[in-house]
């Protein structure tokens, strides 16, 4: 029943995305109180584009999940938290309210810190405390950031906030409240410095729950709630959006780095998730339209094709029941299925033309050309290259090579497993049509234009109010 | 002096539990009804209705507090009261707006007034009270299910 | 301004039990210490000097009230601090059945 959830779920935001479009941006307000005094929640072109990605990907997720967790006793535990953090995120990025939007928030963590120790074997639970207590250190950090800004503009309206900052302009406070929410959000996307909880917590869980985890959490918690404050409430600066390049080409390097030495398959797609972090948050901190528009498609790929590679990893583990690369070999004649997807999503993550991942980070390199930086170019075609030897290993450790003795039995993973992991691979086959004219103009140029109007935002709280 | 196999405190603690456990629950049931008048409200009272319980509990061991309460009983509670709060605003949604207060709201600071804001109090402190009695009791029995293997 | 440079010092030493301490639990307190310290600087921001308790009584004047949105506000955040914190507890008792200690030198099975 979980599934019809999260199939409803996805039509809806589909719903949304065509909604936008037609209508512009749209605002609700709870309980008929008229902002700035109530909530709103607020559909804008940057929430639905956001909405349509969690959606699609979170149901096929959950889709693949119907069959791997039969080897787990408690279901129906899992199904809760699984949709209550779904709720979280999509709370998330519909609110309009910034303490709202920390509800939401600190719903979609806890949900999440109870579903890494979902096994409860050893390892899970260390990690699953290792990421709890750094996540709560991550929030006291944006508590505190929000309660300045509300000390300093009275009100805790987004829009409302904007307008404040455009009349009043950006005081003394403005600094420290930027590196407050640089800390807090920056340990819930996993940018450098604040990295050190993810690479124990994403291998640790179950698979479909790694794959939310990775695919869907970092980047609706962190980087969509930087996006909005630092775009549309306190207006980007020119040393803000260096700092924040600065933070996504050190997050790329590092992430690449650290992770072609690893040997466990979970552990290094992880890492790959820190660098990957790094390429959207260097596009979208370059501030031109063209590194916003790679930024936000990357988002978007990185969604479906890290959630594919976890769901491949998953398989492997169901299957032969070990996630260690030199002990698997040789699984490509066993299990096509897997072998193709993983390779479809690997060329995809390495951008490799004509898979997805190609065109976006084609698009970043070309917006950080166009605006001078060569430095952070160069070193985002060395990660590029470094994460194409890194999945080179991997394909070479699992799949091809001798097939061993104990292998021999190994069939190909159950029917919906099969059939979330084919949907995933399909979208990183056809991702590269999302930037055609049509499908442009309707999906991704909504959301671009949300960011570039930065403090404007204010101004369509007061047009269209339900 | 407690003999050997007697559970629970001393008698001086279950004399004095026995007199005033039944006042903490009746003081925490006036600061849920009167939220929305005077500082307390849902959470705050359902505090300190899942601490009468757990005094109960600590007093006299888990017997008797589980004939008062039981763990069925708790997880019900829990659920009802998030219930019947969604319900309470789903039906706001059929008057107009999700949450709309359509009660009619008498005349300010008496007991009976301000729509629905009492009866999400109430739903609230159903839900806190026995959510926070559940979860001692969660964490207490799981200690004795691991002292009880070794 | 004294009372907020006390209350980043509450904050402080929250932070350095987490940092410090080898004991899941004094871990688990200092989390609860910095959250109290980040409540208490909320509601501290909410005064208005010789202001009275925001509540609407008969024949009372509304003029010079504090601050009562934050009081809503740090009400919610307390309650998102329980449940962060019994999830902690609980997880701690669990890697107490598992690992046998509390000692978090010694629970280091994943690296690198």
């Amino acid at each position: 029943m979980g599934n019809f959830t999260t199939l409803a779920l996805f039509c809806f935001s589909m719903l949304a995305v065509r909604a936008v479009n037609s209508q512009g941006t749209l605002v609700y307000s709870l309980g008929g109180w008229r902002p700035p005094a109530g909530i709103t929640m607020v559909l804008d072109g940057l929430t639905a584009f956001m909405l349509a990605t969690v959606n699609l990907v979170a149901f096929l997720i959950a889709v693949y999940a119907v069959d791997y967790m039969e080897k787990f006793t408690s279901k129906w535990k899992f199904y809760s938290l699984y949709l209550l953090m779904l709720a979280g995120m999509n709370g998330v990025l519909i609110s309009g309210d910034i303490f709202n939007l920390f509800v939401f928030l600190e719903i979609a963590s806890v949900a999440s810190y109870a579903l890494v120790a979902f096994g409860t074997e050893r390892h899970e639970l260390e990690a699953a405390f290792k990421y709890a207590v750094m996540g709560t250190v991550g929030s006291l950090f944006i508590l505190i950031g929000i309660v300045f800004l509300y000390s300093f503009s009275s009100t805790l309206n987004m829009a409302d906030m904007a307008n404040f900052f455009g009349e009043k302009g950006p005081g003394n406070v403005t600094i420290m409240v930027s590196v407050l929410f640089i800390m807090g959000f920056g340990l819930k996307a996993a940018l450098v410095p604040f990295h050190a909880w993810l690479p124990d917590a994403h291998p640790s869980p179950p698979a479909p729950i790694s794959a939310i985890l990775s695919g869907i959490l970092i980047k609706s918690l962190g980087v969509y709630t930087l996006v909005r404050i630092f775009y549309n409430v306190i207006g980007v600066t020119p040393k803000l959006s260096s700092v924040l390049m600065f933070l996504g080409a050190l997050s790329m390097v590092i992430g690449v780095f650290l992770a072609i030495g690893q040997w466990d398959f979970k552990r290094l797609l992880a890492y790959h998730s820190i660098s990957q972090i790094g390429y959207v948050v260097l596009g979208i901190g370059l501030g031109t339209p063209l590194g916003i528009l790679g930024g936000l498609f990357h988002l978007f790929n990185h969604s479906v094709f890290k959630s594919l590679l976890f769901l491949n990893s998953g398989a492997v583990e169901y299957a032969t029941g070990t996630r260690d690369l030199r002990k698997t070999g040789g699984l490509f004649q066993k299990m096509p299925l897997t072998g193709s997807a993983n390779l479809i999503a690997s060329m995809s993550i390495a951008g490799i033309p004509p898979f997805n991942g190609f065109w976006s980070k084609l698009i970043i390199i070309i917006a950080a050309v166009q605006a001078g930086r060569y430095g952070y170019a160069g070193w985002a075609v060395l990660a590029s290259i470094l994460t194409l030897a890194s999945f080179t290993k991997v394909m070479k450790y699992v799949y091809y090579g001798k097939l061993e003795e104990k292998w021999n039995k190994v069939k190909e993973v159950p029917f919906f497993m099969k059939l979330a992991m084919a949907a995933l691979a399909i979208i990183c086959l056809f991702g590269g049509a999302l930037l055609i004219g049509q499908i442009n103009r309707a999906f991704l140029q909504p959301a671009v234009e949300v960011i570039l109007n930065g403090r404007n935002y204010g101004a369509m709280l007061f047009k269209r109010i339900l | 002096m407690s003999k050997e196999g007697e559970k629970g405190m001393s008698l001086i603690v279950k004399t004095i539990t026995r007199l005033t456990v039944g006042l903490i629950l009746l003081y925490g049931i006036y600061l849920v009804l009167h939220g929305h008048v005077s500082p307390g409200g849902g959470f705050a009272g359902g505090v300190i209705i899942a601490l009468s319980f757990i005094h109960l509990m600590l007093a006299y061991g888990k017997e008797a507090a589980f004939k008062k309460l039981s763990q069925s009983a708790a997880s019900f509670f829990e659920s009802f009261g998030a219930i019947l709060f969604l319900t309470i605003a789903l039906l706001g949604l059929i008057a107009g707006y999700f949450f709309s207060n359509f009660l009619p709201k008498g005349e300010p600071f008496r007991l009976f007034s301000a729509g629905i804001i009492p009866l999400c109090n109430i739903a609230v402190s159903f839900k806190v009270g026995a959510g926070l009695f559940a979860i001692f009791v969660a964490l207490v029995l799981l200690k004795l299910d691991s002292e009880k293997k070794e | 301004m004294m009372v907020y440079l006390l209350c980043l010092v509450l904050f402080c030493c929250g932070l350095y039990c987490i940092l410090r301490k080898r004991n899941i639990i004094k871990i688990i307190v200092g989390v609860i210490i910095s959250e109290y310290a980040v409540n208490l600087f909320f509601i501290l921001t909410a005064y208005r000097i010789k202001g009275r308790s925001p509540i609407f009584s008969t024949g009372g004047d509304i003029s010079n009230m504090v601050d009562p949105l934050p009081q809503a506000l740090v009400l919610t955040a307390i309650v998102i601090g329980l449940a962060t914190t019994a999830l902690l507890v609980a997880l701690a008792m669990r890697i107490y059945e598992k690992y046998g200690t509390f000692d978090i030198t010694k629970i280091r099975e994943l690296r690198g």
